[in-house]
């Protein structure tokens, strides 16, 4: 291929390295001014009184605004602005001044008088008999909010660890759990806690609104872009149409910035109330406030093995903190990883998604998938000691194939080669001779050797894709992917210069700004976007292959059929002297008008796209096409750590010696993005098994991480400064050009195999939580009893 | 509550000389502020949970500024980067305890900024009380961090007296250690302050934690040659290599002769409001070999007396760990 499998320079990266990209906060425009927060310094609180009449008054004070100015959605969602503060930090109004200080100094002014409300920052203190609830609609959601409680039994027999009794509002299972304990020689019931912690956007969700001609547009940080429109249009009170989003560049959202959150409304609304353009840069605390975290798990799990290794049954029961707003879906997710992962024959899930007030929950890289392998592919090391197989070898005699089933369905998937993947880490790592350092004595360190194996689903489809190409023969890639960091905006439209057989240096990429017409894009989330624009590019690329054909038969004889493309001309096959370049079947396109100068939306294409195209129609030939292509299931996307490291036995801390990732994704589209999501996203990982933290003070209900030198996530110096990485490269038949996505189980793959390393290197000791910290590994060596129970959370 | 996170207007004088300094400090007294890196002053006044009406810019004076080399040791000044002290030829060569704690602080960036005198003078960091809550430190009557269900992981296993926060600073205990003295001055002279009686625990006084008054400047650290070119062992336990603050130090200085250990200062941070010096090890090792024995033998001595919370039981083993790893061979 051409351009698949190679790489190149995607062109934001110019920005990137110059600081001439403009993120949200470093645009600007006539007469703004700056809006600031005032937020709840209680957990759960009701406004009585509001008085802004002294803030109102400081000179260079521009305006006020408070909840009864904005949409009031009903719980569990969030609003703009609250009445009833349901965690430390939400939002309660905002005052604009000339300058950020003003508004400040004005802020200090402000006299709010709180009623505080019963909180929960941990669930199972809400679950208590006559517990606290988040809101006072409840503190449970599953499809709605009720409210649940569970007798003190129930409650300390799960804090215990021990099997939990409770019901549990959602529950799926698949296979015959009774007869795959049966056949089990091996059964470990384990108790574990993994706490949901911030996703830490380096950039802050800053936002900036005004209004021009009906216009309203908004200058924001988010991982998607066309995706955003359709939801952020209505917050804003106009129609997609109205809008103008620009998202060129992203700080990181890792899953905090899919869709439009509340605030990014809130500088639309202050604008319009005002009349000036209003700029809303959030603080860094604030980010951990409304930035959103992991959803957390305090759960239990029963593992039934065969005496061959294959794992014959799962029963899973989780406890989802779920914060104090919508959030949820993890622990389902968490089951359908274990369903993919190990194929066993019956799992169960039962869960209990419960509110605290604590900071609002989302999606985070790997949302279930990423804390269940934390947990159980250390459970997986156990049993296969307890078997006598090789940790390596029982994960490939269980790891899914192309016939692999997943989810409570037991739907397919397109493809998956873990075994292949594997045995290629295990050769590449060198898996028979390292492994035979597990355990080894140097002082008083110790050798730990982990593997371990991270899952997302990779890819959709449905999404529309947009080429056009110009008189002057230039290659116009409009993605309406977002550019959250993984070069997928860019890389995905490799796909249509593969497919248009063009040089690269014809092609620009239209992206960032949704006045520049870019088509219906996915969300930039859920390891999707690879897997789905490939084939979008690919089909709307196809179209305008097609389409100059088309042109070509028209113009020069022959059926379309008789023509081909060599990258710069439409030829007929037959007498290749019976052309045109590119740029003449796009001029022509224009003179023909219809379908091919995009005149003719094709009907099945978004909304979004139709606008799109509106902006573009006859400017030259216009591919332009939904993706139709057959998917026969779910996409997986895979990825193997190997980690060796050395662990200090008297101090607890552990050095990373070696790091290899390997991905099962499919076609690698982009070496050098591959390589930075396998590395990226182990960093990430390494943060989750032994460093990052989220706890909150029962006493108070205050977070006390909110800077990151208190969330810890890894510096360069806590991580290698190299690690290695391979792919299996092999296609997957469901895509144009192989290609499946890799994001999030790049970073579940890093967090299993650093736990499974820290539980080999003490012999097998299973902490079955996150983060495994020093003082765990000091009080486990010294023999002292870890200060917290077993379903502790907020213990660090 | 606010946003915070924004500089409030402050008169800012920036004298050029000891004097003019000393004159402001003393004229402010509680209302001024001593501005040096700025590493742990921005954070509390753009946090707005301390209002010092004017700050005294002490960057301007050079005199704070470097190394010298005394009749009987070294004078380091106390706006002399962190950096600076970290790389110095004659620091490493015959007090590398204190290069070796320097280089230890903070992050890269934080140490090209951040100062000698303002890592001995940094305010605790206790989240509670940096948080602006009305806690025994912060004027009020309660510590939020002792309960049984406080966050106090990192809080003191020792010398706690209604408030449990422990000094932050890496460079104190090797200083302790070294047998330094604080020169302070203010308008009215100068004073020199054994590096021991500078840091204050809350039984002294609960508000500050060193004896440094409101009217004075800390200006320089002297160091004798006393230990010059000892035995020394730094170890800073935390929970990431970089940006944080140590769970559990150690500094230790040591003569070692004829096989055996002649005197010794042990000294750890991170357990107590000042550096822990461990009084009952250094009397024990004096006259036995530096090696694993002694280590076992005395380790346990370090942690007599801890009074754990709730969540710092393990300062104890790590304490005992870390004697331990001084003493090794």
């Amino acid at each position: 291929m051409k351009h698949i499998g190679k790489d190149f320079t995607p062109p934001d990266i110019f920005g990137k390295v110059t600081g001439k990209a403009k993120f949200a906060e470093d645009f600007t425009a006539e007469g703004m001014v700056y809006a600031r927060l005032w937020t709840s310094p209680m957990p759960h609180a009701r406004v009585k009184s509001l008085d802004v009449s002294a803030a109102l008054a400081v000179q260079g004070v521009v305006g006020v605004l408070t909840p009864d100015d904005v949409p009031q959605s009903p719980a569990p969602n969030g609003s703009i602005l609250t009445n009833e503060p349901v965690y430390v930090g939400d939002p309660i109004l905002a005052i604009a001044a000339v300058d950020e200080k003003t508004a400040e100094d004005a802020l200090g002014l402000v006299k709010i008088e709180l009623e505080p409300l019963p909180f929960a920052v941990q669930p199972t203190d809400s679950l208590r008999p006559n517990g606290p609830t988040a809101r006072p609609e409840g503190n449970i959601f599953t499809r709605e909010m009720g409210e649940l409680h569970w007798n003190e039994g129930e409650v300390e027999r799960f804090l215990a660890g021990q099997q939990p009794t409770a019901k549990a509002p959602i529950e799926w299972q698949y296979g015959d759990l009774e007869a795959g304990f049966d056949n089990a020689s091996v059964i470990l019931e384990e108790s574990f806690v993994t706490p949901g912690y911030a996703h830490m956007s380096m950039e802050p969700r800053s936002v900036l609104s005004y209004w021009e001609n009906g216009k309203c547009f908004v200058y924001g940080s988010t991982q998607s872009q066309a995706f955003i429109m359709p939801f952020l249009a209505p917050m804003v009170g106009v129609e997609p149409k109205d809008l103008v989003y620009v998202g060129e560049y992203c700080g990181g959202g890792f899953g905090s910035k899919i869709s439009p959150y509340p605030t990014m409304a809130l500088p639309a609304h202050f604008a319009k109330k005002i009349g000036r353009p209003v700029m809303l840069r959030i603080t860094r605390e604030e980010e951990y406030y409304i930035g959103s975290a992991r959803v957390g798990f305090q759960g239990w799990i029963k593992a039934g093995f065969t005496p061959d290794g294959k794992v014959s049954a799962v029963d899973l029961y989780i406890v989802q903190d779920l914060g104090p707003k919508r959030a949820g879906g993890d622990a389902s997710s968490a089951g359908g990883a274990v369903s993919i992962l190990y194929q066993p024959d019956a799992v169960r899930l039962r869960s209990v998604p419960v509110m605290t007030n604590t900071t609002p929950r989302g999606p985070q890289r790997g949302p279930g998938q990423n804390q269940i392998t934390a947990v159980f592919e250390p459970m997986m090391d156990k049993a296969a000691r307890q078997l006598g197989i090789d940790r390596l070898e029982i994960r490939r005699l269980n790891a899914p194939d192309s016939n692999a089933k997943l989810d409570a369905d037991q739907g397919p998937v397109t493809s998956a080669y873990m075994q292949e993947a594997l045995t290629l880490g295990g050769k590449r790592w060198n898996w028979a001779e390292k492994s035979k350092r597990s355990g080894k004595r140097n002082g008083n360190k110790v050798t730990g050797i982990g593997v371990g194996q991270g899952y997302h689903s990779a890819g959709a489809n449905g999404f529309d894709g947009l080429v056009r190409i110009t008189p002057d023969g230039r290659i116009h890639l409009h993605s309406g992917v977002g550019n959250l960091g993984t070069y997928s905006y860019a890389s995905t439209t490799r796909a249509a210069a593969e497919a248009l057989k063009c040089d690269w240096d014809r092609c620009e990429i239209v992206h960032g700004d949704s006045s520049l017409h870019l088509p219906w894009s996915s969300y930039q989330a859920g390891s999707n976007t690879m897997f789905t624009h490939t084939r979008a590019n690919w089909v709307a690329a196809t179209d305008a292959v097609n389409k100059m054909k088309e042109i070509a038969a028209t113009t020069l004889g022959g059926n379309a059929d008789d023509y081909d493309i060599d990258g710069e001309r439409v030829f007929q096959t037959a007498d290749a002297g019976r052309n045109l370049t590119y740029g003449e079947a796009a001029a022509k396109a224009i003179e023909l008008g219809g379908k091919y100068s995009g005149m003719e939306p094709p009907e099945d294409i978004h909304a979004i796209t139709k606008l799109a195209l509106a902006g573009v129609q006859g400017t030259g030939l216009i591919g332009v096409a939904k993706d139709t292509l057959p998917k026969r299931g779910t996409a997986p996307g895979f990825a193997i750590g190997f980690v060796e490291i050395e662990l200090d036995l008297e101090t607890g801390k552990h050095e990373i010696i070696d790091y290899l990732a390997v991905a099962e994704c499919g076609t690698v589209v982009h070496p050098q993005g591959l390589a930075g999501q396998l590395r990226g996203g182990a960093v990430w990982g390494f943060g989750m098994a032994s460093l990052e933290r989220h706890v909150y003070d029962p006493q108070n209900g205050l977070p006390a991480n909110v800077g990151f030198h208190q969330c810890k996530p890894p510096t360069y110096m806590d991580v290698p400064s190299e690690t290695d990485w391979a792919a299996t490269d092999i296609p997957d038949p469901d895509n144009p050009v192989g290609a499946r996505g890799i994001g999030e189980p790049a970073m579940g793959a890093a967090t299993a195999a650093v736990m499974c390393a820290l539980s080999d290197a003490l012999g097998g000791h299973l902490f079955n939580r996150t983060p495994v910290t020093p003082d765990l590994i000091v009080n486990h060596v010294a023999g002292v009893e870890q200060p917290f129970g077993p379903l502790d959370i907020n213990t660090i | 509550m606010p946003a915070y996170d924004v500089m409030p207007d402050i008169e800012l004088f920036q004298p050029v000389s000891v004097e003019d300094a000393a004159e402001l400090a003393g004229r402010l007294g509680e209302k001024g502020w001593l501005l040096a890196g700025g590493q742990d002053t921005f954070g509390w006044l753009k946090d707005r949970a301390k209002s010092p009406e004017a700050m005294i810019d002490l960057k301007g004076i050079d005199a704070l500024k470097g190394i010298r080399e005394t009749a009987d040791g070294i004078e380091i000044g106390a706006f002399t980067t962190i950096t600076e002290i970290a790389e110095n030829p004659i620091i490493k060569t015959r007090f590398n305890l204190l290069a070796s704690a320097a280089a230890h602080v903070a992050s890269p960036q934080i140490r090209n900024m951040g100062t000698l005198g303002g890592n001995l003078c940094q305010d605790t960091r206790c989240w509670y009380y940096r948080r602006g809550l009305s806690c025994y430190r912060a004027g009020g009557n309660t510590c939020y961090a002792s309960g049984p269900e406080s966050m106090n992981r990192e809080h003191a296993v020792f010398g706690a007296s209604r408030c449990v926060a422990v000094s932050p600073s890496d460079t104190a205990p090797a200083l302790v250690a070294l047998e330094a003295t604080m020169i302070a001055t203010s308008a009215n002279g100068s004073r020199e302050i054994r590096a021991e009686d500078f840091f204050v625990g809350p039984a002294v006084d609960i508000v500050n934690m060193t004896t440094l008054q409101a009217d004075e400047i800390l200006v320089s650290v002297r160091i004798p040659n006393t230990w010059a070119n000892a035995e020394f062992y730094f170890e800073k336990v935390a929970d990431r290599n970089v940006w944080d603050f140590a769970l559990v130090s150690i500094a230790t200085a040591m003569k070692i002769e004829g096989g055996v250990i002649r005197d010794a200062r042990i000294l750890c941070g991170g357990v107590e409001c000042v550096p822990r010096r461990l009084t009952a090890v250094e009397n024990r090792v004096v006259g036995r070999p530096k090696n694993d024995a002694t280590g076992d033998a005395v380790a346990a001595l370090a942690t007599v007396g801890a009074e754990p919370l709730h969540q710092n039981q393990f300062k104890i083993p790590l304490m005992e760990n870390l004697v331990r790893r001084a003493l090794r061979a």
